[in-house]
């Protein structure tokens, strides 16, 4: 099918295009930009008056539950929410049960995925078998089936030496291990930042050095094994600090950042909102800024959803008995164009974050536009302000601590594989 | 912003109590009404609290889903005082256990129209969190939630303090031991603040003292003997056993020569100071008989007081009494 999006505004940051002008689809790719190709017929003609038209964008992390937690989301509707998202291609995180320790695993999320043809689904396996912490998961096979890298999530290694395996066998392949930095004994069963919040509702306080002692110890290990390491959605200013330093040190170190980590603080909890529970937690203004400004220096090169779908029991509960993180795929660009209104990020910035960004930190050829690439695309009104209804979400988790907040900038079109997955 | 949720949460449209969760966010006129409600139910010294008429045919439902006797059954007296009808659910090792939701727990209670919750968890934020979910026209009281809170408590020792020392205004106040997991400590200083005593101080070590501790308006003293001087009121917290496994602590030994109260140390306080506890105390850890037994020790009355606290609480959020009050 033959696609013409026209009176665009395309950003394409991977290329530094910004121009108003046409794009061509055809045969799933990008065929053209500016004037069709020869006798280039389209079936279909987007009009994109006043919109920005920019490559579809890229989650480095969202837990999508399939295989294994279907009461919190499936690959059918949190790809659906992902399209309303503008987002084309997903890395999905290991923690499915059974995890994403074994190509069949791979296998079955990719097919189903495939056939459901609203997103790229692509996987990162898990680093040791079962998430455990003990065994190393057959990375070569991992890789060979498909996966994009390889993590832990939420369950950090305590042991150092199971970690500098991991780290060198990994490396042996050149396969980038994404880490959550955490220290589990500092953790000690805290469910906010540790900080007055914490200290004033008597919520047991995870201190921001949980996650520096971790960070601390990953690059001392990634500089002593020269694996190719990339922290897991950061939380705080001194880990910002340590990376920067860690990369003009020239170690092959990269960071995301989840979007509620720049908009929300501990202070946000207050009221024991259990949508705001999440890990690492919200820490202090300090540390929203200091990563505000590391990822506008492009310490930090992506901003991704760190999408958890919950059913409604999982947050229904006193605070620290609930599960941690928020249903992220649906406001995760609207979160991203928010930082474009406040004066941190120009607007081709804020959408690299989100596209070429995430992408080129896993060497993924997907989050630009430029004649040849598949045809992902995302269309949104800068103009159209929208208030976020958690009951209006398409994913299966309406678990979102936004729910009531005026936006700007809503997407009107997803276009996937050069076929319209979205329509607003 | 954050003040003003809690307090539109737990008041009613005429700002009175609709729940009594924190003392967070609650104004000074308040906790003055609740302590002068107390009063009114107080008898003259040496006779037992009067039963008065005002929650007849109310049902109240004290729901503990931690044990403690001695909390439940001052709920239940004031209760009875009241003379409304009790239920007691001890749900920490029944429902909960198999598999039912708190919610579900919650459900199953109200449908045997209670009115009013009496609640005790293990987890902070808990007594919110069935404030939120429970029937229109439901109270809940909390009981004491995790480290959150314990209202009442502070409530009360509030009330022993006043019967001591008259106005809160000119007294300096200690609080003792382990701060960091006291819920009754996190009540009681932000009572004492908003009733606007001249200072309140934490003493302890840092490992017992929470993370920006100053931030809830109180200043930090690691030295008993500096702590102390001074003041005109002592409370003593409850040390738990397991604080030493924690590895907060080395030693009973240790904390009792740092941080134990003994009648020596007591000296540099003022003349005229009193000695509190919440309870249950240990006797030769966070303080030596001679002082808990001592003529400066109030510990006994607190105990006494509680019920006439509790009454008053139960009371105003029923909007049936209230000291000098709008209610029926």
């Amino acid at each position: 099918m033959n696609v013409s999006i026209v009176n665009g505004r395309i950003i394409d940051p991977a290329s530094g295009t910004d121009l108003h002008t046409d794009l061509h689809i055809h045969a799933q790719q990008v065929v053209a930009i500016g004037k069709p190709p020869e006798s280039f017929q389209a079936h279909e003609t987007i009009d994109a008056e006043g919109q920005i038209v920019c490559p579809g964008l890229v989650d480095i992390s969202a837990s999508l539950r399939e295989p294994g937690f279907t009461a919190k989301g499936s690959l059918a509707s949190e790809t659906q929410a992902a399209a309303k998202g503008g987002i084309t291609t997903l890395i999905c995180t290991p923690d499915t049960s059974p995890v994403i320790d074994s190509p069949a695993v791979i296998e079955f999320i990719h097919r189903t995925a495939r056939k459901l043809r609203r997103a790229r689904v692509l996987t990162a396996a898990a680093l040791t078998q079962d998430l455990e912490g003990q065994q190393l998961s057959n990375m070569a096979t991992l890789r060979a089936a498909g996966c994009v890298g390889l993590t832990n999530v939420r369950h950090p290694l305590s042991n150092t030496l199971v970690e500098r395996r991991a780290l060198e066998y990994a490396a042996t392949f050149g396969i980038t291990v994404m880490l959550s930095p955490e220290d589990r004994h500092l953790r000690a069963g805290g469910c906010v930042h540790e900080g007055a919040v914490a200290t004033r509702l008597g919520l047991p306080g995870i201190p921001s050095a949980a996650e520096t002692v971790a960070v601390a110890r990953d690059l001392a290990l990634a500089e002593h094994t020269g694996a190719r390491i990339h922290f897991r959605t950061l939380s705080t200013a001194g880990s910002a600090r340590m990376l920067k330093e860690a990369q003009a040190a020239q170690l092959l170190v990269s960071a995301d950042v989840a979007a509620h980590q720049l908009h929300l603080t501990e202070n946000d909890v207050e009221d024991f909102d259990a949508n705001c529970h999440v890990s690492p937690p919200l820490r202090t203004l300090t540390d929203r800024d200091a990563l505000r400004q590391a990822l506008a220096d492009g310490t930090i090169g992506a901003i991704c959803s760190d999408h958890q779908p919950h059913e409604p029991d999982a947050k229904e509960a006193p605070f620290p008995e609930t599960a941690t993180g928020i249903s992220g795929l649906e406001s995760l660009l609207a979160l991203t164009l928010r930082l474009v209104d406040e004066g941190l990020l120009s607007l081709s910035d804020a959408i690299a974050r989100v596209t070429c960004g995430p992408a080129d930190l896993l060497g993924l050829p997907y989050g630009r536009i430029g004649v040849g690439t598949p045809a992902d695309i995302c269309i949104f009104d800068p103009e159209i302000c929208w208030t976020l209804d958690a009951a209006e979400m398409l994913s299966e988790g309406h678990n979102t601590p936004f729910h009531g907040w005026d936006f700007q900038g809503a997407v009107t079109h997803t276009l996937f594989n050069g076929r319209l997955v979205y329509r607003r | 912003m954050a003040g003003k949720r809690h307090q539109n949460f737990q008041l009613n449209e005429q700002g009175g109590l609709r729940h009594f969760l924190t003392i967070d966010g609650l104004s000074r006129e308040l906790l003055t009404r609740i302590l002068d409600t107390a009063e009114s139910f107080a008898a003259l010294p040496g006779r037992p609290v009067k039963k008065v008429p005002a929650l007849r045919g109310r049902v109240i439902t004290n729901l503990f889903f931690e044990n403690s006797t001695r909390t439940r059954t001052t709920f239940e007296l004031a209760a009875k005082r009241l003379s409304a009808d009790v239920l007691n659910f001890n749900v920490s090792t029944s429902a909960t256990s198999k598999g039912e939701t708190l919610l579900d727990t919650l459900r199953n209670i109200e449908a045997m129209h209670s009115e009013m919750f009496v609640v005790r968890h293990n987890q902070s934020g808990a007594a919110h969190f069935i404030a939120r979910h429970a029937a229109p026209g439901v109270s809940v009281i909390n009981a004491g939630d995790g480290r959150h809170a314990h209202p009442t408590q502070a409530m009360l020792d509030m009330f022993t303090i006043r019967k001591h020392k008259g106005e809160f205004t000119p007294l300096r106040v200690a609080i003792v031991g382990d701060i960091l997991h006291s819920r009754v400590a996190r009540s009681q200083i932000l009572a004492l603040n908003t009733l606007g005593v001249t200072e309140v101080r934490v003493v302890g070590p840092h490992t017992l003292i929470p993370t920006d501790a100053r931030a809830m308006g109180v200043h930090v003293y690691h030295d008993l003997d500096q702590g102390l001087r001074d003041v005109d009121v002592v409370i003593m917290l409850r040390l738990q056993r397991e604080r030493m496994a924690g590895a907060l602590l080395p030693s009973e030994e240790e904390y009792f020569r740092l941080y134990g109260l003994t009648n020596e140390r007591l000296a540099v306080a003022k003349p005229d100071a009193i000695v509190m506890h919440p309870g249950p105390m240990n006797r030769g850890v966070e303080m030596e008989s001679e002082v808990a037994d001592g003529p400066r020790s109030v510990i006994l009355q607190q105990v006494s007081y509680g019920i006439a606290v509790r009454m008053a609480v139960m009371s105003m959020c029923m909007q049936t009494y209230e000291a000098g009050g709008e209610g029926a």
